[in-house]
C-alpha cells in the first residue's frame, strides 16, 4: 500500500514546478501552464486526504456525507476552468492590442 | 503491484510537469502538460477517485490543454514559439526549492509525530462493499443535497457563465460595437 506521504511528496514536488513555472517563465501563456500545475497539485492534495483520513459510511437523509474532498476538488475543476477561459481571452486581447505576450511588457497599469 | 503502477504514475506526473517548465517549445510543453496531467488523472484512480479522474480527462486534458495549444497557436508570431527565461530565474528556482524543502521538513515532522504517517486508508478499497460501489453515486447525490453542496455547486455554475461571458467580451474585437 502506498503512504499518504508519498502522495503528498509528489504533490508538492508539482506544486514547485509550477511555482517555478510561474515565476520565471517570460510568456503569459507558459505561466498559466505553471498555475494549472498548482492547482493539479492542489488537487492531489485533496483527493489523498480525503482517501486516507475522512471517507466515511456515515450519512444524514439517508445520504452520505463522506465526499467532502472530492466535491471540493471538483470545484477546483471548475475555477480552473474560469480561470483559463478568462486568462485566455486576456491574452489574447493583449496580443492584438499590444502585439505582445511577453508578461513583463503588459505593464501600462504600473505608470 | 500497487507500488510500481504509483511510481509510473509519478514519474509521468513529475517528469511532464519537468519538462512544461524547461521546454523552451510553448507547444511541446502544452504536450508535455497533457502527460503530467494524465498521470495526475491516474492518480486519482488509485486514490478511488473515478469520476475526478474521468472529468480531468475530459476536462483538463480535452478542453484546457487544447485551449491553450489555441492560444500558443494564435500568439506565435510575437516569441516564434520560442521562448526565453526572465533575466530573474535563479530567483525562480530558489523560491520553488525552499518552498519544496519546507514542504518535505513539515511532512517529516508530522511523520516523526505521527501524525500524517498512515500507510493505509481508513475504509479499505474493497470493490464488492456497497461503499465503493456508490461513491460516484454519493458525489453526485452530495453536490445537489440543498444539506451539503448544493449552494456552492450553483456559485460554481455562476462562476462558469460568468467567466464564459467575461472571456467572449474580453477576447472579442469590436468590443463597443
Amino acid at each position: 500500500m502506498v503512504p499518504l506521504t508519498a502522495y503528498l511528496l509528489v504533490a508538492a514536488g508539482l506544486f514547485s514546478l509550477g511555482m517555478y513555472a510561474a515565476l520565471a517563465r517570460r510568456n503569459a501563456i507558459a505561466i498559466l501552464m505553471g498555475i494549472e500545475l498548482m492547482l493539479n497539485a492542489v488537487n492531489i492534495n485533496l483527493v489523498a486526504f480525503w482517501r486516507f483520513l475522512t471517507p466515511s459510511t456515515a450519512s444524514a437523509n439517508g445520504l452520505n456525507v463522506g465526499m467532502a474532498g472530492q466535491a471540493f476538488a471538483a470545484f477546483v475543476f471548475v475555477v480552473a476552468a474560469a480561470e483559463v477561459a478568462v486568462g485566455l481571452a486576456l491574452i489574447i486581447s493583449m496580443y492584438r492590442n499590444r502585439r505582445t505576450v511577453v508578461a513583463e511588457d503588459i505593464d501600462t497599469l504600473k505608470y | 503491484m500497487e507500488v510500481i503502477i504509483f511510481a509510473i504514475l509519478s514519474i509521468m506526473t513529475l517528469g511532464g510537469g519537468v519538462m512544461v517548465v524547461v521546454d523552451r517549445n510553448l507547444f511541446h510543453g502544452a504536450l508535455w502538460l497533457l502527460i503530467s496531467l494524465f498521470g495526475v488523472g491516474g492518480l486519482f484512480v488509485m486514490l478511488a477517485a473515478p469520476f475526478l479522474a474521468a472529468v480531468q480527462v475530459l476536462v483538463y486534458m480535452g478542453a484546457i490543454v487544447i485551449l491553450i495549444i489555441f492560444a500558443i497557436m494564435l500568439t506565435r508570431g510575437v516569441m516564434g514559439m520560442r521562448e526565453t527565461s526572465n533575466p530573474r530565474w535563479p530567483v525562480g528556482i530558489a523560491v520553488a526549492v525552499v518552498a519544496f524543502v519546507i514542504v518535505a521538513a513539515v511532512l517529516k515532522l508530522a511523520g516523526d509525530n505521527g501524525l500524517f504517517s498512515v500507510a493505509s486508508p481508513t475504509i479499505a478499497l474493497d470493490p464488492s462493499s456497497d461503499y465503493w460501489k456508490f461513491t460516484v453515486a454519493n458525489l453526485g447525490k452530495s453536490l445537489v443535497d440543498p444539506g451539503q453542496y448544493a449552494l456552492p455547486f450553483e456559485l460554481a455554475s455562476l462562476l462558469l457563465t460568468g467567466a464564459m461571458i467575461g472571456a467572449i467580451v474580453i477576447a472579442r474585437e469590436d468590443i463597443l460595437g
